[in-house]
């Protein structure tokens, strides 16, 4: 079982894995909180998340191109500036997809699932045709590209130490958002009672494509995040977008709390068992214990205790 | 049948409304004054909610007009609505669970973009500055029905529709309640309108009583003239 490790190597290997296990847990985050906040808000489950998220990786790479060719000497930031620019692009794709496409179906929420689901199908052939089908990789500035050494046996990369503090920041930032300032008032207004908002004098229709639009641009990021330890490929986004639907069930679909803590808990479980595992058989039993809880607790983790 | 008021503040025209195919509505014309208070009366599902739902826009209304003084509020969603001056408290409440009183009652500030509750909200409805800080969910059937009717003002409304406001309240509650919309209406000048089946309360509070039945209205009285047998007839089941 531990495989002729000492007890010493195990622990450095926990940790090591862990830490990668908190670079997937970022992605992740971000991933969740996007489709999180947008289901929560119109009941949408968008589909096509996973390819917003690949063009926040698009941006991201033709940033990197754009600094290594015009301003070689400011390199060292680009990875800055790539994740606003991602955010911008994805968030404004979003915001025009829920006017062109999405608002016009609320009132059909499986049909959402197929015009998402063909969104996705779209976006992933425009990619194709734009960079090709090949992988692309995203240089990263050589400051970057390092590992700290906190013991002889554990070595923590920089950039998963970096988008860490990111998702930290966007993390506490939509907290802030929807808790504590008057946007998020209107955000958990209309969550709550559609109808009802609109007869408070909220502008529903405006709090809608914000919000997307916002889940998209944070999808966007998750873009940024994930060039840094995977590559980026058309279909890239498909891989993340299941996990990421297990995340925001099991986490319960309205709560933020939920949704990160469930994030955490399934790719810490399956970075650790990947290393002992098989990847797929690391999936699988990640898999089962989720079905297992969610038989237990159908509302998934977090559930607020108040009479409806 | 002529009752002198003052200016109509909101005149409804024509007004035909109802679910997909099937109209409930047909045809209503009603005026309400200037700080008038006016009950809409009947059984269920006679259509006094969905005249409350289809004046507020929650659901599209198939013909007429809604002028609220003068502005044609037929073709605009509900938000434009509460822009214009109508607040709605619907029947069941339905305030937001999840969120704290206080931020229940700012959820109508938005509409003309202010950040505070006027302090005037508090003075009518103490128990709610007691119990800001608790979610609205949690609060009892009476309470919620006080944070619905001060999430409706905090829009600064000149008509305020009520849809069935005793139902599931205490009949203690309910006279305070009266009482309550009474002073409202004088301190604020607003006009009120509330559709009711507890004919008790509606003589309590009524300047004027419409009886709708089978969509339409079937009778109309000042306050004055009622005749309780004649009213209470339409109620019996």
């Amino acid at each position: 079982m531990l495989a002729g490790y000492s007890l010493g190597e195990l622990g450095s290997i926990m940790a090591m894995q862990g830490f990668a296990g908190l670079i997937l847990f970022s992605v992740f985050v971000l991933m969740a909180l996007g489709l999180a906040v947008i289901f929560g808000q119109m009941g949408v489950i968008n589909m096509a998340h996973g390819e917003f998220m690949i063009l926040g990786a698009y941006v991201t790479f033709l940033t990197s191109k754009l600094f290594t060719t015009y301003l070689p000497q400011a390199f060292g930031v680009y990875f800055f500036v790539a994740v606003v620019l991602a955010f911008i692009v994805a968030g404004a794709l979003g915001m025009l997809v829920e006017w062109a496409l999405i608002r016009r179906l609320y009132k059909r929420p499986l049909d959402t699932l197929l015009a998402t689901w063909g969104l996705s199908l779209i976006l992933q052939q425009v990619y194709r045709s734009i960079f090709g089908a090949r992988e692309v990789g995203v240089d990263q500035p050589d400051w970057m590209m390092g590992a700290m050494n906190i013991t002889n046996s554990i070595q923590i990369p920089i950039n998963g130490l970096i988008v860490m503090v990111l998702t930290t920041f966007i993390a506490i930032g939509v907290y802030l958002l929807i808790f504590r300032m008057g946007w998020g008032k209107q955000v958990r207004a209309v969550m709550a009672n559609r109808a009802m908002a609109g007869a408070v004098g909220i502008d529903t229709e405006r709090v809608d494509r914000i919000t997307f639009g916002l889940g998209c641009g944070i999808a966007g990021i998750a873009g940024s995040a994930f060039t840094m330890i995977g590559s980026t490929s058309p279909t890239a986004g498909q891989l993340y977008i299941v996990d990421t639907f297990l995340i925001v069930v099991f986490g319960g679909a309205a709560s933020l709390a939920g949704t990160i803590a469930s994030a955490f808990a399934i790719s810490q479980a399956r970075s650790t068992l990947e290393f002992f595992l098989s990847g797929s058989m690391a999936q699988v039993i990640v898999l089962l214990a989720v079905i297992a809880i969610l038989m237990i607790r159908p509302q998934g983790l977090f559930v607020l205790k108040v009479r409806r | 049948m002529a009752i002198e008021r003052e200016a109509d503040r909101l005149a409804v025209q024509g007004l035909r409304a109802g679910y997909g195919q099937s109209e409930v509505l047909h045809s209503l014309d009603f005026t309400v004054g200037a700080a008038e208070i006016v009950v809409i009366v009947g059984r269920n599902g006679m259509g006094k909610s969905t005249l409350m739902k289809s004046l507020i826009g929650m659901i599209p209304s198939k013909g007429g007009t809604i002028r609220l003084d003068g502005v044609d509020l037929g073709p605009l969603p509900s938000h434009e609505r509460v822009a214009k001056g109508l607040a709605y408290v619907p029947q069941g409440r339905m305030i937001f669970p999840a969120m704290t009183v206080q931020e229940n009652i700012e959820t109508g500030l938005f509409v003309h973009k202010t950040k505070m509750i006027p302090p005037d909200l508090y003075t009518l409805f103490p128990v709610l500055q007691e119990m800001r800080r608790r979610r609205g969910g949690n609060l009892s059937g009476g309470q919620q029905q006080q944070l619905a009717i001060a999430r409706a003002l905090a829009t600064n409304p000149s008509v305020l529709l009520l849809d069935e406001p005793t139902e599931g309240i205490q009949p203690s509650i309910i006279q305070e309640l009266a009482r309550t919309l009474r002073r409202i209406r004088d301190e604020r000048g607003l006009s009120i309108i509330a559709s009711e089946q507890v004919l008790s309360f509606a003589l309590d509070i009524a300047d004027r009583m419409l009886v709708l039945e089978g969509g339409r209205i079937v009778h109309e009285d000042a306050r004055a003239d009622v005749d309780q047998a004649t009213v209470a007839r339409y109620l019996a089941v």
